[in-house]
C-alpha cells in the first residue's frame, strides 16, 4: 500500500462517516419537524390523515397585519400555543366563531377531551382560554340586533 | 464519478426517504381529497356554490346562504348549505355501494346494491325542506356553542328515491321497532376510525312516512359529494342532521337510536323552558323532532333603494316543519300592523311554500319589511328570539330586510 493509496482509503473512510452523519441528521431532523407539526403522527396504527404536505409550505406561521394568515387568528400572547392545540381537526374559524367566557371554553375543552381525542392541554390550557376570552370576548346581543353590514343598492324592477 | 453517482444516491434516498415519504401521502391525497386539504382550497369551485355563499368553518365544512340566493322555488346545488361534521368521504364507488339494514328489530338483516335498490323498489320524487337545527344561532345571547349558523342553512330542493317504508319492510319491520338510525362513511374529525361524525335517526313514525326517501338523485341529477352522493337519507321537516349523507346502514332499534349527536346536548331542547343562560341537565334536554314555523324574503336582496312611486314587489318561502303555512304576512311599520301576503299550497308535503305581495311605502325613509308565517297550529313566528336553548336551536324569529324609498 503506497502512500497514496492510503490517502485514499482514508478519504473514502472519511466520506463514509460524513455521509453516514448526514444521513442520520436528515431522517432525525426530518423526524423531528414531522413530530413538531404532528404531535400524534407517531401513532402508527391510525391511518395517516391528508395533512402531511403542509410542512412544505413555506413560512406558514407568518404574520401581517397582526393576523396569523394561516388561521386567520389575531396575534397575541398566546397565538402559537392556539394555533398548535386548536386548529388540528377542525379550523380556526370555529374557534373564532364562538364567543364564550373562561367556565364555558373550559367546559368545551373538557368535552373535547372526553369525547373527540383532544390531548390534555396541561399548563397550555390556561394560555389558550385566555388569549380566546380576551382575543374573542362576547358580544351583548339581546333579544334582537339591529340590521347591519348593509350594502345599499339601488334595486331596477 | 462512481463517488459521485454514490453522494446522488445516498442523498436521494435519504431525502426520499423523508420528502418521498410525504409524496406518497401527497399523493394519496390527491385522490380525490386534495383539495379540501390545500391551505388555500377554493370552496365555491369545488362544490360548485354561488360566490355570495358564506363559509363559516372550512374544517368541517359547513357553508350558508343568504335570503337572496334562496329565491328559486327548487333550490339549486349553487344556494344549497352545506353542513358537515367530520371529513368528506374519499373514493366513492357507487357501483359497489351497498345499503345494509339491521338492529335489533330487523326481521333479517338485508344487503342491497344501489342498483337493487333502484330496480326493486318504486320511485318517487319530492321537494322537501331541510333545515339545519342550529339555522339562526348566531342570534342567540348568551351565545351558543357551533356553528353561527344566520339565516341562510335551509333548502327545498327536488329529491328522488325509494321510500326508507319499503326498503325496511322488505327487509321485515319487528313489533319491537322504535327507531331508525344511520350510518355513513365519512370520517371524523380525529380520524379515530371507531368514532362516527355523526349517526342519527327519527322515530318510526317519520320513517315509515312516504316522503322519507332513501335519496340518490337531487335536481334529478346524481347527488353532489358534499349532499351525500351516492345515497342519502332525507326526511324533510326535521332538522337537516336525520338526512344523513353517504348513507350505508340503517339499524332498526328497538330504542331511541343512540349513535353520535344522538345522546348528551346535540340536536337537542330543554325538555321545559329555560332562562337564558341557564345551565341544563343532559337528562333534561328532549330531542328536537319537527321543525318549527319559519320564513324568508328572499326578494329582493336586503338594502334596496327603491322609488316611492313604485310599488315593491316582495316574495320568499315559507315552510313549518310537518305542519304546513296557513298564514303569511308581511309589516313595514315593526309590526304595529300586517298585511296579509299571498301563499301558494306546497308541492307536496313538506315543501316549503311560495309567497308574494306587493308592498306601498306611504312617505320616503329607512324602512324594514317582516315576514310572519303561521302554521296550521296558529303557532305563528315571533319577532323577538324564541326560548333560549344552551345549543342556539331552533330559532325562527321573523326575517326582515332594510329598505330606502326616496
Amino acid at each position: 500500500m503506497n502512500k497514496e493509496e492510503a490517502y485514499r482509503v482514508q478519504v473514502r473512510k472519511l466520506y463514509r462517516s460524513l455521509m453516514l452523519f448526514f444521513t442520520l441528521f436528515v431522517i432525525t431532523g426530518g423526524g423531528i419537524m414531522y413530530y413538531m407539526y404532528h404531535p400524534d403522527g407517531l401513532d402508527f396504527n391510525s391511518k395517516s390523515d391528508a395533512i402531511v404536505a403542509v410542512p412544505i409550505v413555506e413560512d406558514e406561521d407568518r404574520i401581517e397585519n397582526g393576523i396569523h394568515m394561516k388561521t386567520g387568528l389575531v396575534e397575541a400572547e398566546g397565538l402559537m400555543i392556539v394555533v398548535n392545540n386548536c386548529t388540528n381537526c377542525h379550523s380556526a374559524k370555529l374557534v373564532t366563531q364562538n364567543r364564550m367566557n373562561t367556565e364555558r371554553w373550559n367546559a368545551t375543552i373538557k368535552w373535547m377531551q372526553e369525547t373527540q381525542n383532544l390531548w390534555d392541554l396541561g399548563g397550555n390550557q390556561e394560555i389558550i382560554v385566555n388569549y380566546l376570552v380576551t382575543n374573542y370576548p362576547p358580544i351583548a346581543k339581546g333579544r334582537r340586533m339591529i340590521l347591519t353590514n348593509l350594502e345599499w343598492y339601488e334595486l331596477a324592477e | 464519478m462512481k463517488r459521485r453517482d454514490f453522494v446522488k444516491k445516498t442523498t436521494l434516498s435519504s431525502f426520499a426517504t423523508l420528502i418521498g415519504t410525504e409524496l406518497v401521502f401527497g399523493s394519496k391525497m390527491l385522490e380525490g381529497y386534495t383539495p379540501l386539504a390545500l391551505q388555500d382550497p377554493d370552496p365555491f369551485k369545488l362544490f360548485n356554490k354561488h360566490k355570495d355563499m358564506v363559509v363559516l368553518n372550512d374544517k368541517p365544512w359547513n357553508i350558508e346562504a343568504q335570503a337572496h340566493l334562496l329565491d328559486d322555488k327548487i333550490t339549486p346545488n349553487l344556494s344549497m348549505f352545506v353542513r358537515n361534521n367530520g371529513l368528506l368521504p374519499e373514493a366513492i364507488n357507487s357501483k359497489s355501494w351497498t345499503l345494509t339494514i339491521d338492529g335489533e328489530s330487523v326481521a333479517k338483516q338485508k344487503t342491497y346494491t344501489l342498483a337493487e335498490l333502484k330496480s326493486k323498489f318504486e320511485q318517487h320524487t319530492y321537494q322537501l325542506t331541510i333545515e339545519c337545527g342550529g339555522n339562526g344561532r348566531a342570534e342567540f345571547d348568551p351565545p351558543a356553542k357551533g356553528n353561527q349558523w344566520t339565516i341562510g342553512a335551509v333548502h327545498c330542493a327536488s329529491w328522488t328515491g325509494v321510500r326508507l317504508r319499503d326498503v325496511l319492510e322488505d327487509a321485515g319491520i319487528r313489533s319491537n321497532a322504535v327507531y331508525i338510525g344511520y350510518h355513513a362513511i365519512d370520517k371524523h374529525l380525529s380520524m379515530d376510525p371507531k368514532k362516527e361524525p355523526i349517526s342519527r335517526g327519527c322515530p318510526m313514525s317519520k320513517a315509515l312516512q312516504d316522503e322519507t326517501l332513501l335519496a340518490f338523485k337531487m335536481n334529478g341529477e346524481d347527488i353532489p359529494l358534499i349532499h351525500g352522493y351516492p345515497l342519502r337519507l332525507v326526511a324533510g321537516g326535521w332538522p337537516a342532521s336525520v338526512s344523513g349523507k353517504w348513507v350505508n346502514r340503517i339499524s332498526i332499534r328497538n330504542k331511541v337510536h343512540d349513535g353520535t349527536k344522538m345522546t348528551g346536548t346535540a340536536y337537542r331542547v330543554p325538555c321545559e323552558p329555560v332562562a337564558p343562560g341557564e345551565k341544563v341537565k343532559d337528562e333534561d334536554m328532549c330531542i328536537i323532532e319537527s321543525m318549527p314555523v319559519k320564513s324568508l324574503i328572499t326578494y329582493p336582496k336586503t338594502g334596496a333603494i327603491i322609488n316611492k312611486e313604485k310599488s315593491l314587489n316582495i316574495r320568499g318561502h315559507a315552510w313549518a316543519g310537518e305542519l304546513e303555512v296557513t298564514k303569511m304576512e308581511y309589516s313595514i311599520d315593526f309590526g304595529s300592523s300586517w298585511t296579509a301576503c299571498t301563499v301558494e299550497k306546497p308541492a307536496n308535503r313538506l315543501a316549503w311554500q311560495h309567497f308574494s305581495a306587493t308592498v306601498d311605502f306611504p312617505k320616503s325613509g329607512y324602512y324594514e319589511v317582516w315576514a310572519r308565517a303561521t302554521d296550521g297550529n296558529s303557532k305563528a313566528q315571533p319577532m323577538l328570539l324564541p326560548g333560549w336553548n344552551p345549543k342556539g336551536y331552533l330559532n325562527n324569529a321573523c326575517h326582515r330586510i332594510a329598505l330606502k324609498v326616496k
